[in-house]
């Protein structure tokens, strides 16, 4: 079936099976490999993406349901002017180790922020717990995040 | 030292992490996201029975299947000795007659796509005869138990345990210490503290599961991996494919988490041994639930006692402890014996006695995972150690104050002094977390303190490379997997030279440029490699002083001594750094190199009614010696201490005759977001004793053997004394319901 969607901006119109996982077709198909496979059942959030805006777990979710949507990963967050206030502050928090869950975790920041559910520690602590970080402890994402946000 | 004589600018600075940017784009690359020429895909067949002989393997169907190009089997293996191990080589490639766990690989197909590749091993017909299970380490020693491992016992190329004893059984290894009499000891004390405790099987959970694309091409065989080991893993598939280790290549990109279950040999062999079957390339990567059964740590049932006085002396120790190592050895000869150097705990003794015992049973091999041995027993002799104030009335930091080695006592017979200030330690953290401000109802506060033999073999090297341009490369082996070498590394190297870490470039290992390092673990990596470095680093910085004549080197002029020495704009400096042991050296028994401090503290809350922990207040001692990036130093404990939180509480891999019950993350919980404590801290203690640079030791693994020991405790302390972990709700809540029986909960 041809599916047509918008990935980080750009059109894009292929051949999909049914079957296929948004998750291998944007690592395999499109070669957005920030993308992160891991636990494969909506747990661990590394394969988070946008769409429309709202965070999917791409190892479970069809392209063919990404069909007309608006796709955005970490390859097209990353290039948005207020990524940078992001990045900053995960680099002076150091709110990252292995890399491994970043990407996912910032698409779940990005869309927590854009719906203003980033008020509060309390309320960062609450939205993230479905995206795993095994290296840091959660701390300094915590810092970074609140840091972003503006939370004090 | 001209070290010592410089002003140390990028030492003990939290300089950002240079790796930031690519791992916050999403550009940083890991071994599932390279694409080599020809690549094809495999897939694992894994055995469905934890123990059973295999009556036959048809592969036909699966191998007329389209774009599957080859499957592999345990017949495929006939021209080379296909047993590897690096402790003991007591297990195959993939199966050969028989499999001894749920999980293991039994057969491996190569298709042109991921999807040809599943078909061919749903396609692969395999009968198998079903044998008695040996679900755990009492069915282990049980008299006329079925024999797991029925390998001729050999040891590894990295066995260095010393004798390998003849094969009792189902007992792996054993490691014993014997000091003074402890029954004549016991037999007068005032107080003995006893009791029968569990620990469960942990998996690690790297996000990044084990991942390898492998290449054999005439006798060279290349390999990217999620390795932590890669000069061991080259040195194990040069041994099982019968080349030269030089025409082995392991090129290692980032890791995405490590903690151990990437350390040795993993799934590499067995990739290779596809990919020369398939004359192409090919990529294995594990689903959670293969990496889950590839390695794990150690379940272990542990029986102590400890004898003091009525002032609170602590006198003796007896431990048994039986490790569950699985099918295969792996890491468990190691494992066991650094839990028996742990044992004991750093005090005073006038004897103990330690038993260890490492036990094949038919689950999963166990291995490594962060602060291995250390984590398995210090929550025990922890959690005696408290008894033993509770029954004498004394504080529990104060019987600690009493008890402890202070720095230059013995800790073990023949092996390194203590060098580190603990009772400094346990003071630091035990006042972070308000300890003797007044508690409210259910709530209970614990301090534990703990050693870690670390540091493992002290063989690294290093080569610093400054460019025509000023710009310096580090070329070192050490792994980057989350844990910021690459950034310590680039400040150690910019100290010396006197650039910025921002003019040094520090990447993976590629075992064909690299210089060797012994591994990334144990805590290693910036005490032994970092002084590698230092010295690469360090010698060329003298050839320049040497160019310019002077010591004195203005900021700025590497480039144009570069240019007044080479007569034009190119050439390089070449520095060399090395760290061996004096004369082969350096044995475990001579070790180690250093002791990791395992020291912590906690305020848990537990709710009577359901049963659930919660942690408000942690604290860690990082006593590194010399932080180098102290930020870093602070994310490694706080990292450790979430798994030290999850590996007290939930953290179990479920097994019933020698099955996996959960495995899955729907199932096997780890710590999320909503489980950090309220206050979390880590207290950086520098004090300069380490072997390392500037004073440095390692850190990063202690927390996670103190955390879940401080956790036990302070749950004592709150009325709820505790044997068995994880510290479920159900568990706590049952032993809650007994307390009342008893007429022991105070509430």
């Amino acid at each position: 079936m041809q599916v047509v969607l918008e990935v980080n901006g750009r059109e894009v119109v292929r051949e999909v099976a049914p079957e296929e996982l948004l998750l291998d077709f944007l690592r395999d198909t499109l070669g957005l490999t920030g993308v992160k496979r891991s636990c494969d059942v909506q747990v661990c959030g590394a394969c988070t993406v946008l769409v429309d805006g709202a965070p999917v777990s791409s190892c479970c979710y069809l392209v063919a349901d990404a069909d007309g949507r608006r796709v955005l990963t970490i390859e097209g967050l990353a290039e948005l002017p207020e990524f940078e206030r992001l990045e900053e502050a995960f680099t002076r928090h150091a709110g990252l180790q292995c890399g491994f869950c970043t990407p996912g975790l910032l698409l779940t920041v990005r869309s927590l922020a854009d719906a203003g559910e980033l008020t509060s520690e309390e309320e960062i602590r609450r939205s993230l717990a479905g995206n795993l970080c095994r290296c840091t402890g959660y701390r300094g994402i915590l810092e970074a995040v609140a840091d972003a946000a503006g939370v004090a | 030292m001209t070290v010592e004589t410089r002003l140390r600018s990028q030492i003990g600075r939290s300089h950002p992490r240079l790796d930031a940017r690519e791992k916050l784009r999403g550009q940083a690359q890991f071994a599932g996201d390279l694409l080599v020429p020809r690549m094809l895909h495999g897939r694992v067949l894994r055995s469905p029975a934890a123990h059973a002989r295999i009556v036959s393997i048809d592969t036909s169907s699966a191998e007329r299947i389209p774009g599957v190009v080859c499957v592999l089997t345990g017949a495929d293996l006939g021209d080379i000795d296909p047993y590897y191990g690096h402790a003991i080589k007591d297990r195959p490639i993939v199966a050969i007659d028989k499999v001894r766990f749920q999980g293991e690989p039994v057969a491996a197909v190569a298709a042109e796509t991921p999807a040809a590749a599943a078909a061919g091993v749903d396609a692969i017909a395999v009968e198998y005869e079903e044998l008695p299970v040996v679900a755990d380490v009492e069915a282990a020693l049980a008299e006329g138990a079925p024999v797991v491992n029925d390998t001729v016992p050999r040891p590894g190329l990295f066995h260095g345990l010393g004798q390998l004893p003849p094969r009792e059984g189902n007992v792996c290894y054993r490691y014993r210490i014997d000091r003074g009499e402890p029954e004549a000891v016991f037999a007068r004390a005032d107080v003995v503290v006893e009791g029968e405790y569990v620990f469960p099987a942990v998996y690690q959970y790297a996000l990044e599961t084990h991942t390898v694309v492998a290449q054999f091409e005439g006798d060279e065989i290349t390999v990217w991996a999620s390795c932590q080991h890669p000069f061991l893993v080259r040195a194990e598939l040069a041994d099982l494919f019968g080349v030269p280790v030089a025409n082995v290549r392991v090129v290692v990109p980032y890791l995405g988490g490590g903690f151990g279950s990437k350390s040795y040999t993993k799934m590499e062999p067995l990739t290779v041994a596809l990919a020369r079957k398939a004359g192409r390339p090919v990529r294995i990567q594990n689903r959670v639930a293969e990496s889950m059964v590839t390695t794990r740590r150690h379940n272990m049932r542990c029986r102590m006692r400890t004898a003091a006085t009525a002032d609170g002396r602590l006198l003796a120790r007896e431990v048994e402890c039986l490790l569950d190592t699985g099918a295969y050895a792996d890491n468990g000869p190691r494992v066991t014996a650094t839990a028996g150097d742990a044992a004991p705990g750093p005090y005073r003794w006038a004897a103990y006695r330690v038993d260890a015992c490492c036990v094949y049973t038919n689950t999963a091999p166990a291995g490594s995972y962060r602060a291995f041995g250390a984590t398995h027993v210090q929550w025990i002799g922890e959690s005696q150690v408290d008894e033993v104030a509770r029954r004498t009335g004394i504080d529990p930091l104060e019987l600690r104050r009493l008890n402890l080695l202070t720095p230059g006592e013995e800790v073990r017979s023949g092996g390194k002094p203590l060098d580190a200030d603990l009772v400094g330690d346990v003071e630091k953290v035990a006042e972070a977390i308000g300890w003797g401000e007044p508690k409210e109802p259910f709530v209970g506060r614990g301090v534990s303190v703990g050693l870690l033999a670390a540091g493992a073999h002290p063989v690294s090297s290093a080569v610093c490379r400054l460019e025509a341009d000023g710009r310096v490369v580090v070329l070192v082996g050490t792994t980057e997997m989350g844990q910021g070498p690459r950034t310590a590394f680039a400040q150690i190297a910019a100290e010396e030279i006197g650039v910025e870490p921002e003019d040094v470039t520090v990447r993976g290992a590629d075992t064909r440029f690299t210089p060797y390092d012994r591994s990334t673990g144990a805590s290693r990596s910036t005490t032994l490699a970092g002084l590698a470095v230092q010295r690469a680093a360090a010698d060329v910085r003298a050839q320049l002083e040497r160019i310019a004549g002077t010591s004195e080197l203005e900021p700025g002029s590497h480039v144009e001594l570069l240019r007044k020495h080479f007569g034009f704009a190119g050439g390089e400096l070449i520095g060399r750094g090395e760290v061996a042991p004096a004369d082969g050296s350096g044995s475990y028994a001579e070790g180690p190199v250093f002791w990791e401090v395992c020291v912590g503290a906690a305020e848990v809350e537990v709710d009577p009614d359901t049963g659930v922990v919660r942690v408000r207040r942690t604290a860690t001692a990082a006593d590194v010696g010399r932080a180098i990036n102290p930020q870093l130093v602070e994310r490694q404990d706080e990292g450790a201490t979430m798994q030290g939180i999850g590996n007290a509480l939930f953290e179990e891999m479920v097994y019933e005759e020698g099955l996996l019950l959960n495995d899955t993350l729907l199932d096997y919980r780890v710590p999320s977001f909503e489980d950090l404590p309220d206050e979390m801290t880590c207290v950086i203690v520098e004090n300069g004793d380490g072997p390392g640079p500037y004073g440095a030791k390692g850190c990063g693994e202690g927390a996670l053997a103190a955390v879940p020991a401080a956790i036990v405790n302070a749950l004592a302390d709150a009325g709820v004394p505790m044997n068995e972990l994880p510290l479920t709700p159900e568990r706590v809540w049952r032993r809650i319901q007994q307390l009342k029986e008893e007429g022991a909960w105070r509430t």
